[in-house]
């Protein structure tokens, strides 16, 4: 199994998910600079790691969207790779359009850091096949424009197509329907505000994050 | 030719920060302000004569980079 992250300049987050990754799967894990405008050959995963990508100037993942990697990673996501954006990797995504809606100043504006408990709303996707019937978990938000928006229609749909991927237990930061994790049309991109990179072991107060990365390529 | 381009929440999507801002503008002392919104202002210098063609040009610009449509709405401006 292999899988590449994504380093823009201002990522905070890169050499987490490469640790979390490596640690709770055993795959092999590429750094991929955002100049690239390639990616390496057989990847089963990419991530779009937390951080603030470009400085989030103008807005969060505005101009991390118009990479040259990024179209490299769009044409994979069109191949069925799985893509995860963790944090501003969401907002990246949001960005280009590879998941509807966007991410808006949290409504307290105040930056959220804590550990959340969140609802695995549908088991049965690529990314959270392993939580099974385990529909619980716990990882942390760490975000200042993480309350996810979409207009009325595109929930409906969110919704009615299992497309939502996690929900909040409490709502940390003003996030439409609690949504805290998403997926594409194709079920292959996930948008996620919460972290399972900071929460892959027990040692960091939960070992769910694992789960996810498992989900995609197995267990270590 | 110079362009302004001013871009706003749209109508409808809550401005938690115009909110505040409004909030603190009653506890000042004007409780008459209301449904205030903050937005920011993009200006900048373009190399062109045509002032339909610059216009055109920025609305362009707004929809792929100045203004993210899901939640914004923007008005340019183009002055010789």
């Amino acid at each position: 199994m292999k899988a590449a992250v994504v380093v823009f300049p201002g990522s905070n987050c890169d050499r987490d998910c490469k640790v979390a990754i490596e640690r709770s799967t055993g795959a092999k894990v590429a750094m991929v600079w955002h100049g690239e405008s390639e990616l390496p050959d057989g990847l089963d995963l990419i991530v779009l790691p937390g951080g603030f990508a470009y400085g989030d100037y103008l807005r969060a993942g505005a101009m991390a969207a118009l990479s040259p990697v990024m179209g490299a990673v769009r044409v994979a996501a069109d191949r069925g790779v799985a893509v995860a954006g963790i944090c501003n990797g969401f907002q990246v995504l949001t960005e280009a359009a590879m998941l509807p809606g966007a991410l808006m100043r949290n409504q307290a504006l105040k930056y959220v850091c804590k550990a959340v408990e969140l609802d695995v709303v549908n088991a049965q996707t690529r990314f959270t096949a392993a939580y099974g019937e385990n529909r619980r978990a716990v990882m942390t938000v760490g975000n200042n424009e993480g309350a996810y928006f979409a207009d009325g229609e595109t929930l409906n749909r969110l919704e009615g197509e299992g497309r939502i991927a996690f929900r909040y237990r409490e709502n940390p930061n003003g996030s439409l329907r609690d949504i805290a994790g998403i997926l594409d049309e194709g079920g292959n991109v996930l948008g996620i505000m919460p972290h399972p990179d900071r929460a892959f072991e027990a040692a960091l107060g939960s070992a769910d994050g694992a789960l996810l990365f498992q989900s995609v390529l197995g267990a270590a | 030719m110079k362009a302004s381009v001013r871009v706003f929440l749209k109508p409808g999507v809550l401005d938690v920060q115009g909110k505040a801002v409004e909030n603190a503008l009653h506890g000042l002392g004007w409780p008459q302000a209301d449904n205030v919104r903050v937005g920011r202002v993009i200006t900048f210098d373009l190399a062109t004569a045509d002032q339909a063609k610059a216009r055109s040009e920025v609305e362009a610009m707004c929809q792929r980079l100045l203004a993210n449509p899901v939640i914004e709405s923007y008005q340019v401006e183009i002055d010789p």
